[in-house]
């Protein structure tokens, strides 16, 4: 438990989408929550499921399936979203599952492999090897940079 | 203590605030002692607070500031320099009042300069008038302030008055002053002080929070309670769902806060930067009582102080430039707020010099916004746009006052982020004008909640003028031309879009003919919103859309309702921007591209084409029809050689469209009736072929009579029909039966301002069948420009919907110019509501009429025309 070793440690939040696990920079993080009442948004992007009321705020809730293009979820399930805040805004990412939060070394990471899917790539910073799966840390920004324009049509 | 001192800081910055701008009135206006006796009261008081506190270094300043206003109050004269010491004391005062509440202790230092040069000031007043020197007490010293008989025990103010000025000036020494005089006199202030407490904005907003988590606890109770159906909880439940939501609106009340709170510094801001600059400015300021959400108001209360800056800096001239210009000396910034169509608007327009158009060109050239060739095919207003970008700054030189660098990209910026809009208008040498829109932004709002599409929407009531349900057969009747639906409503025609089509939930364009028709109305534009469902109104807080969903045009924002659900808010601009768009996607893709593209445009308007006597289509403005018929052929009459059919009781007189329509004798008769009052006549048309939405933009001016002239609609050659010359065809008298003015000697001239070619046209002919000499400008600038060119007219008729100044902002710029003011002008307008009438009263129109209303007109010219006569 050295400065050093400190500093080279940073932690995720890990969460499974499609099958793959992901992993979110546990200080962007707010909270964890199931979606209840979700109001969809017409003419909203695709990856755009809806707005709910958490507590008195708005979310705007990201389909991370749809976002990383890792096909449609089954109807009727249960709903887990990571609550994320950019700009003042409020984000709730929809994902699987959640799952367990890891210390992982910065050095350990390595960089997107070159044929990573274009829409897992965009948001990808690296990848971690862990024992039996790949964790691809996703960038909170990145993810949210929808484009407006890109759906419009 | 830390209680005592803290309350003192907040109490005394307020005290100050309101100081600030008093001092600045009484400036302007010396005599009014009143003003003066309440400045001076507070900065009594503040001065006897600090002696009980202890604080010696305000209490000094304030003594000091103290006795140079009792100079005013004995009958020198407030000079401008003797204010602005006292400014300067002031702030001086609250500089102290910072570090005061930051360290809880009066700062070191002294203030011997102020209090020096404020002591200086009084010595130079005091030779003016030698009896204020000897005695305190004489009569002429104060309008007597306390409006009561004194109390037992209380000292009278005069006698107050002189135990201050016979105080020792010396800081330390102790002082007899105890509050009790300011309390005597503070007795109003301090029973509308009960009224009111203090709270912290963190207890509120915490208030908030827990209030909504209270209304999802109870909307998860009552979904217990329904799946149980006989439960004793039922009615208890009820009683707190009620008041769960009293609670969260008076919640969200204690957020609202007049706007008026983000201007109060802005008198002493111009007042300053006028002595600085050497300018005369009056500030202006209508709507401060509009109340804003807290929050929204601490975003734009910098913004607006910026812009004003601004416009008193850049903005104005100096006197001599504005005499030169043939100018009013003083300059005038404006401020205004108001709520219209679900919006909060804030305008800051200045009569200044307007915006240098090539230097902000070249400007934005040099920092590689635009190219030297894109640049040129700018219109002025869209090189206008260019100062919200960073490093604009345009002031050639850098002022004390503004240039710093900290720009209008700042003021975009900050509005942004409360979802709004700013758009600046600049006419050169008439004045500059920013318009800030603030899309509903968590102001509270009525809402109707409807349902479309298995959704619930909420519809701004601002907008909504009725509420139909359509039944076939019945007086409301939903038809269709083509494939456009449209609703008959008394006397108009209504363009009907199904809510769910339009947000893309059912791709089917949906049968209109059931479900309600939501009547709406966005400036000239009325519509009606076909809905599965409606519930209930709902009084809503309106929340900023998130900003992946703000490019969607038809939502202005979204809101949490009172069962706890999101629901979106529905943007009836955004409605009526799209219904022209639907309306041309049904027509083939190129040309539908290209319409659209023309439908985003402003200034477009419904046609009803149609085809008479030629395969060549003929188009009229919706507008103006008043219904469209198909009647029996066999119920046409022929009487006195002329086509009449029975039509609501009545004889209606047909007139076919040219020589070349045959009335037909069989089958049925398409007609498009037109009715002013009571008359009504119908024009013989072959076949209406399609509504349009589409820009009337007349090309050619017509040979024949009956046409105005051609316009190309949807890529064909079109006539458009002058319906002015067929409704005297119908009745002779149609114009002038009764409120024909009688000639004076002189026709009277009227000067006509529209910016559509089309009601130009169709105007001018009816004016001057009542006897006017009308002369017409297509803008609000080329009239100015008449008028500065020395053109008189008797009065002025104006539409108030026009592209870059629109008809309030005309009837201002006449009112301001001492030579045009006195010109009667008649506001012609599309939206006649209680709203826009009052703000044309405000701005000086005469009168308000209806476009369509011809006999409006006429009686609103003779009114006009017989008041000119009595005068």
């Amino acid at each position: 438990m050295t400065e050093n070793a400190q500093q080279n440690l940073k932690e995720y939040v890990t969460a499974i989408i499609g099958g793959q696990l992901f992993g979110l920079p546990i200080v962007r993080v707010q909270d964890v929550f199931i979606t209840e009442r979700l109001t969809r948004v017409p003419l909203a992007p695709p990856e755009i499921a809806g707005l709910l009321n958490l507590r008195g705020r708005i979310v705007t809730l990201i389909d991370l399936r749809r976002r990383f293009g890792l096909g449609e979820r089954e109807p009727g399930q249960t709903v887990m979203a990571i609550g994320v805040e950019s700009r003042g805004e409020s984000y709730g990412l929809l994902i699987d599952s959640v799952g367990e939060v890891l210390k992982l070394d910065e050095s350990m990471r390595e960089p997107n492999p070159i044929n990573l899917d274009a829409r897992l790539a965009r948001v990808s910073e690296g990848i971690y090897r862990l024992d039996g799966q790949l964790l691809i840390v996703a960038d909170v920004d990145r993810v949210l940079d929808i484009a407006p324009n890109a759906m419009a049509a | 203590m830390d209680d005592l001192l803290r309350e003192f800081v907040t109490e005394t910055n307020e005290s100050l605030d309101v100081v600030d701008v008093e001092l600045v009135r009484f400036e302007q206006d010396p005599n009014n002692a009143k003003i003066l006796g309440n400045v001076f009261r507070l900065v009594h008081t503040i001065k006897g607070t600090c002696g009980f506190l202890g604080l010696p270094r305000l209490e000094a300043l304030a003594h000091a500031a103290e006795t140079l206003m009792g100079k005013f109050r004995d009958g020198h004269r407030a000079t401008s320099e003797a204010v602005t010491l006292i400014l300067t004391t002031i702030d001086r005062i609250k500089q102290i009042l910072e570090s005061l509440e930051r360290e809880q202790r009066e700062p070191d230092g002294n203030d011997k300069d102020l209090i020096g040069d404020l002591e200086h000031m009084v010595g130079q007043l005091a030779p003016a008038a030698p009896p204020a020197a000897p005695q305190y007490a004489v009569g002429t010293l104060a309008p007597q302030v306390l409006e009561r008989p004194l109390r037992p025990g209380e000292d009278s103010l005069d006698d107050l008055e002189r135990a201050f000025r016979e105080t020792p000036v010396d800081p330390p020494a102790p002082k007899p002053a105890k509050p009790a005089p300011g309390e005597t006199l503070k007795d109003d202030d301090a029973k509308a002080a009960n009224q009111s407490i203090r709270v912290t904005v963190d207890t509120l907003e915490h208030l908030m929070t827990m209030v909504s988590e209270l209304v999802l606890t109870r909307n998860q109770l009552l979904e217990i309670v329904r799946q149980h159906e006989d439960s004793d909880f039922k009615v208890p439940l009820q009683r707190l769902s009620s008041v769960t939501a009293e609670l969260q609106e008076g919640v969200m009340k204690t957020r609202m806060q007049p706007i008026g709170n983000a201007w109060q510094k802005l008198p002493r801001i111009v007042r300053d930067l006028s002595n600085e600059l050497g300018k005369h400015i009056d500030l202006e300021m209508q709507g401060a009582e509009t109340e804003l959400d807290r929050q929204v108001l601490d975003l734009i209360k910098d913004p607006l102080t910026h812009m004003v800056r601004n416009s008193a800096d850049h903005g104005l001239e100096t006197p001599e430039q504005r005499r030169a210009a043939g100018k009013p000396e003083h300059g005038r910034i404006r401020l205004s707020a108001y709520h219209e169509g679900g919006h909060i608007i804030i305008q800051v327009a200045d009569d200044g010099r307007g915006l240098d158009t090539a230097r902000i060109k070249s400007r934005a050239i040099a920092q590689g916004l635009v190219s030297e060739t894109d640049a040129d095919k700018l219109s002025e207003t869209q090189i206008h746009k260019f100062i919200f970008a960073p490093g604009m700054s345009t002031a050639a030189k850098v002022t004390s006052v503004s240039g710093r660098g900290v720009g209008m990209d700042v003021v975009r910026n900050n509005i942004d982020q409360i979802g709004g809009t700013i758009d600046v208008k600049s006419v050169a040498g008439v004045g500059l004008s920013f318009t800030i829109k603030i899309p509903l932004t968590l102001a509270i709002v009525a809402a109707l909640i409807v349902e479309a599409g298995g959704d619930r929407f909420a519809i701004p009531q601002i907008a909504v003028i009725e509420l139909v349900r359509a039944r076939a057969g019945g007086d409301h009747r939903v038809e269709r031309i083509k494939d456009t639906a449209v609703l008959r409503l008394r006397d108009k025609l209504l363009p009907l879009a199904r809510l769910s089509h339009l947000l893309g939930i059912d791709t089917e364009p949906g049968d209109v003919e059931s479900g309600f028709i939501v009547v709406t109305q966005v400036g000239s534009q009325s519509f009606g919103i076909v809905v599965d469902g409606v519930f209930h109104t709902e009084e809503i807080v309106v929340k900023p859309l998130s900003s992946k969903l703000r490019h969607i045009g038809l939502f202005s924002g979204n809101t949490i309702l009172g069962d706890g659900s999101v629901i979106m808010i529905v943007d009836p601009n955004g409605v009526a921007q799209s219904l022209g768009t639907v309306a041309a996607s049904q027509a083939e893709t190129e040309e539908a591209a290209k319409s659209r593209h023309v439908a985003a445009d402003e200034n477009t308007t419904s046609l009803l084409v149609f085809r008479a006597g030629s395969p060549q289509p003929k188009a009229v403005p919706l507008s103006l029809v008043t219904r469209l018929e198909e009647i029996d052929a066999h119920k046409i009459e022929l009487s006195n050689g002329r086509h009449m059919v029975q039509y609501r009781g009545q004889l209606m007189p047909l007139v076919s469209m040219n020589d070349k329509v045959q009335v037909k004798s069989e089958g049925a008769q398409p007609l498009l009736v037109f009715s002013d009052g009571a008359r009504s006549m119908a024009l013989v048309v072959d076949e209406i072929v399609d509504i349009i939405e589409d820009r009337l933009d007349i090309q050619v001016s017509g040979g024949d009579s009956g046409v105005l002239g051609s316009a190309i609609i949807k890529g064909q050659a079109t006539e458009i029909v002058d319906v002015g010359h067929f409704l005297p065809l119908a009745f002779e008298d149609w114009f002038r039966n009764k409120d024909r003015p009688k000639l004076a000697a002189r026709r009277r001239s009227l000067l006509l301002v529209d910016d559509s070619p089309f009601f130009r046209n169709m105007l001018s002919p009816v004016l001057q069948a009542v006897g006017y000499e009308v002369t017409a400008a297509a803008s609000a600038s080329e009239a100015l420009a008449m008028f500065k060119a020395g053109r008189e007219f008797d009065v002025v008729v104006t539409d108030i919907e026009m592209p870059e100044m629109n008809g309030f902002e005309f009837a201002e710029a006449l009112r301001a110019d001492p030579a045009t003011a006195a010109v009667p002008v008649i506001a012609l307008s599309s939206v006649v509501s209680l709203e826009a009438v009052e703000r044309g009263r405000q701005v000086g129109f005469h009168d308000y009429v209806a476009k369509f209303d011809r006999q409006g007109l006429i009686a609103a010219l003779k009114e006009q025309a017989d008041v000119g006569r009595a005068a």
